[in-house]
């Protein structure tokens, strides 16, 4: 208990008891080093929950625990009739962190947004190149061919014209690509000869600043006093890097950190029987699948994928794999997005019926491959396992399958194939809450060839969903994604497994913790007792 | 003597050779594709994914990549990190410091619990004494580290809260590194409290590390003295009324140590091979851990640049292990 606290300044002394300390520090066990501290440059969540999540704000931002929009550093925004200009007024009196490094001489205005996109998108842009240069989520979801131009109107008015209606847009400003740095720190760097310490040594208006980073063993930020939402009620964050998730727990335990990420399974009744400790938990925003060739017979035929589907006991997956912290799928897209299709009925589960639409499809000894991944992930805590019970469901049909696997990039690489053999075994975690995420990334005729492991392009289904995009109406979109999850649903181009549950354990100080839907864990609004 | 140095110096120029070759082409060899893994579900387009490619140079043939790594190499330019963008050579001196600290304190473990044990052992031989040290020997040796450690962790850290559970030093203390040894900065910082701190925090990381070489030091020790203790030479030691302590400690022991000395310098790169597993468990900031995440995620200048760091440590350590000899032995040093 007496390890957890930290005084103020981060430079202290070792005091006698937390209520001895004046200043507030929480302690997050994290699962990693962050890759860097420029989350337009890379892509993973803990880089994201070392930069983004704390250190600095978008345009637009998900309601705390939400992934409903609210605006961020645009106090409000417009969209033209015709769906190709989004006008952003900016918030004014935005102040950036003051560090060791930079003294900003200004507030924040559109010259800030302009630098943060303008980076990534245009390649002569004088910062493009610096610190590798790669910037994969703004390529990934299009922004390169979707904008058409980032227009200064004033110093606190910005345009985004894009090339054709997109109504995922705002909702992709929300996401952590979309970060905004600071102009005049960037330039200041450049004209000092070190641009590439606008992304080791950051400064953002967000709710934390970073004060050091030691690599694989401590992240100390404080919080930034100016926030232009108020100071956060902690004073100090520290993400003390801690790879294994039984140590983590141990720390949890003895109070050496306050909150911890990605609890061992086998740990959740230990942590539910701790008094110290609060087990939160949350349904994630994923799904996990199981995705046919749909270009490759048997599986061009939908008949036979709907069969194979209703032999899957998807209750004893989520008993077996998911230890019960888990929902059985029925949709594409998890319950808590908008435009989740309750009225959808899920293939029972009916062995005997399978069997007869196979013989009716006229599939007899049907020998094929389940790919299962090498590597844990949210949303399948064990695809060998999950993997094996599809396979002995299937066995009970007459239906051979072997269980094959390859190293995770190769995984990826291959299953990618348009001529691959068999069944893959994989999933997704939102982005940014909006049903196009899941649907036109995972099952979009563009997908084909890559993050479409059904190989499914099926026009009904392709013209609900681009129609959708176009749209900026909710109500309407709505209706064609809940279209699109029935036309889903009837052609069965994967079997849907499972949504994961997301456990969180915090110790019971632990004040106002929100799990995040999209997986990070930000801090700002959490308080400590 | 100089002859002698220089002949081994020598050697070490086509081992490097060897080194780079084989970690080149095995990195290469194993499956998986760094930028499908940097992509992850995502994936990038085809054409995104020939321009990563060209720019990490992955497109060049076999014999061009590893010529301009080799002519990185020869300027002291190891590449950057596929995945942090930052440059190798600084990555691993960031983090080598913990490791030398940790296998060094292992080291000395092994090496103060595990001669006097073996000692002991020998001279006791058949005893109780004898029994049980060697049957915990072998249990130690036999520990998987991932078990012991986490073992050590729920005693020592969960149950007793004798240890701090993982880390380097407490959060409480907060200082720039100046040697990156936290023992010594710790005291360079001032701060009261602080050395005791890292020194806590380095117990059970240390004893875990430590296991694996005490054990084979205890046993070679053991062995090597009871050879020697039935050498003439000691028998005559012993006929002209030399005290026990004395034939042991003096004559026999300094013979015994040779083969000690070598299991000692072999158990360096055991360290290192420990450090990984040790790292992971006790959230110890080293290459250990950094090397197996860049090998998971087939980020080639690190596993290579990491590798020969690593390789070059290990051979200067033997180096200084052979040169050891000839100053314990001095007809080792003739006999060459």
């Amino acid at each position: 208990m007496k390890r957890i606290i930290i005084t103020t300044g981060l430079i202290l002394s070792i005091a006698g008891s937390p209520a001895a300390l004046a200043a507030k520090t929480l302690v997050y066990c994290s699962e990693g080093s962050p890759e860097g501290f420029n989350p337009s440059l890379y892509t993973s969540g803990t880089t994201f929950d070392a930069s983004s999540r704390h250190i600095y704000d978008g345009l637009v931002q998900f309601k705390r625990g939400t992934t409903t929009l609210e605006p961020g550093l645009a106090e409000s925004w417009s969209i033209s009739n015709d769906g190709l200009e989004y006008t952003f007024n900016l918030r004014k009196g935005v102040k950036f962190q003051t560090t060791r490094g930079f003294r900003p001489s200004r507030d924040f205005n559109a010259d800030d947004v302009l630098y943060s996109f303008n980076r990534q998108w245009d390649k002569n842009h004088p910062y493009h190149k610096v610190s590798g240069g790669s910037y994969e989520y703004f390529n990934g979801m299009s922004m390169p061919e979707l904008i058409k131009d980032i227009v200064k109107v004033n110093d606190y008015t910005v345009k985004f014209v894009l090339n054709r209606p997109e109504a995922p847009m705002i909702a992709n400003l929300g996401m952590d690509f979309a970060s905004i740095l600071s102009a005049e720190y960037a330039d200041k760097m450049l004209a000092a000869g070190t641009p590439d310490k606008v992304d080791l040594e950051p400064v953002g208006t967000g709710p934390f600043q970073l004060v050091a980073y030691q690599k694989d063993a401590v992240i100390r930020y404080k919080a930034h006093p100016q926030h232009w939402q108020g100071k956060a009620p902690i004073d100090n964050l520290v993400f003390a890097i801690t790879p294994d998730a039984s140590v983590r727990y141990q720390k949890l335990r003895t109070g050496e950190c306050h909150v911890m990420p990605y609890p061992n399974p086998a740990d959740l009744d230990s942590m539910r029987s701790d008094p110290n400790i609060k087990l939160l938990q949350q349904e994630g925003l994923n799904v996990g699948y199981l995705a046919y060739n749909s270009k490759m017979p048997p599986f061009d035929n939908a008949m036979v994928r709907k069969a194979l589907n209703m032999a899957i006991n998807k209750e004893a997956i989520i008993e077996g794999v998911f230890q019960g912290a888990g929902k059985v799928a029925k949709n594409p897209i998890p319950p808590t997005i908008w435009s989740y299709n309750e009225a959808t009925k899920d293939d029972p589960y009916d062995p005997a019926g399978a069997k007869a639409m196979l013989k009716e499809a006229g599939i007899s000894n049907l020998e094929t491959n389940i790919w299962a991944m090498p590597v844990q992930r949210p949303y399948n805590p064990n695809a060998r396992r999950m993997a094996e019970l599809i396979q002995a469901d299937w066995a009970a049909i007459g239906v051979k399958a072997n269980v094959v696997s390859y190293e995770w990039g190769e995984y990826l690489k291959r299953s990618k194939n348009e001529d691959r053999d068999g069944a893959v075994l994989l999933g997704w975690t939102g982005d940014n809450g909006d049903p196009d995420n899941f649907l036109a990334v995972l099952l979009g005729c563009d997908g084909v060839g890559g993050s479409n492991r059904a190989q499914w392009c099926h026009k009904p289904f392709e013209d609900l969903i681009q129609k959708a995009k176009t749209i900026s109406d909710v109500n309407e979109r709505t209706r064609l994604y809940q279209q699109a999850q029935t036309v889903f649903k009837q052609q069965a181009p994967w079997a849907t497994i499972a949504h994961s549950v997301v456990f969180m354990p915090v110790r019971k100080e632990v004040m106002d913790y929100r799990i995040d839907p999209f997986g990070g864990h930000p801090f700002y609004g959490v308080d400590l007792q | 003597m100089i002859r002698f140095v220089l002949s081994r110096v020598a050697l070490v120029i086509p081992t490097f050779i060897g080194i780079t070759l084989l970690t080149f082409a095995m990195i290469r060899l194993i499956p998986g594709d760094p930028i499908e893994l940097l992509a992850g579900e995502r994936g990038v387009t085809p054409e995104r994914h020939a321009e990563l490619r060209a720019e990490y140079g992955f497109d060049k043939p076999m014999m061009v990549q590893y010529w301009d790594y080799i002519s990185g190499v020869v300027q002291g330019d190891l590449g950057n990190s596929i995945v942090t963008r930052q440059p190798v050579l600084n990555e691993f001196f960031a983090l080598f410091p913990a490791t030398v600290e940790l296998s060094l304190c292992a080291m000395i473990f092994a090496v103060f619990i595990g001669i006097p044990v073996g000692i002991l052992a020998a001279v006791r031989r058949g005893s109780v004494f004898d029994h049980s040290v060697m049957g915990v020997a072998l249990t130690g040796y036999s520990m998987p580290i991932f078990w012991w450690g986490l073992l050590l962790i729920i005693l020592f850290s969960g149950i007793l809260q004798w240890t701090p559970v993982s880390g380097r030093i407490s959060l409480l203390f907060y200082f720039e590194p100046v040697t990156g040894f936290m023992l010594i900065d710790s005291i360079l910082s001032g701060q009261e409290g602080a050395f005791t701190s890292a020194l806590s925090h380095l117990i059970l990381p240390t004893v875990v590390l430590g296991t694996i070489p005490l054990a084979v030091i205890a046993r070679q020790t053991r062995s090597a003295m009871l050879e020697v203790l039935n050498e003439d030479y000691v028998r005559t030691a012993r006929a002209k009324g030399l005290a026990p302590r004395r034939v042991i400690g003096i004559h026999a022991l300094r013979n015994a140590l040779i083969p000690v000395i070598t299991v000692i310098g072999l158990q360096v790169g055991v360290l290192f091979a420990g450090a990984v597993l040790t790292e992971t468990i006790f959230s110890w900031p080293g290459i250990g851990k950094w090397l197996i995440d860049s090998i998971s995620r087939r980020d080639y200048p690190s596993v290579q640049g990491g590798i020969l760091l690593i390789a070059t440590t290990i051979i200067i350590v033997n180096l200084l292990v052979d040169l050891v000899y000839g100053l314990i032995n001095p007809r080792i040093r003739h006999q060459r």
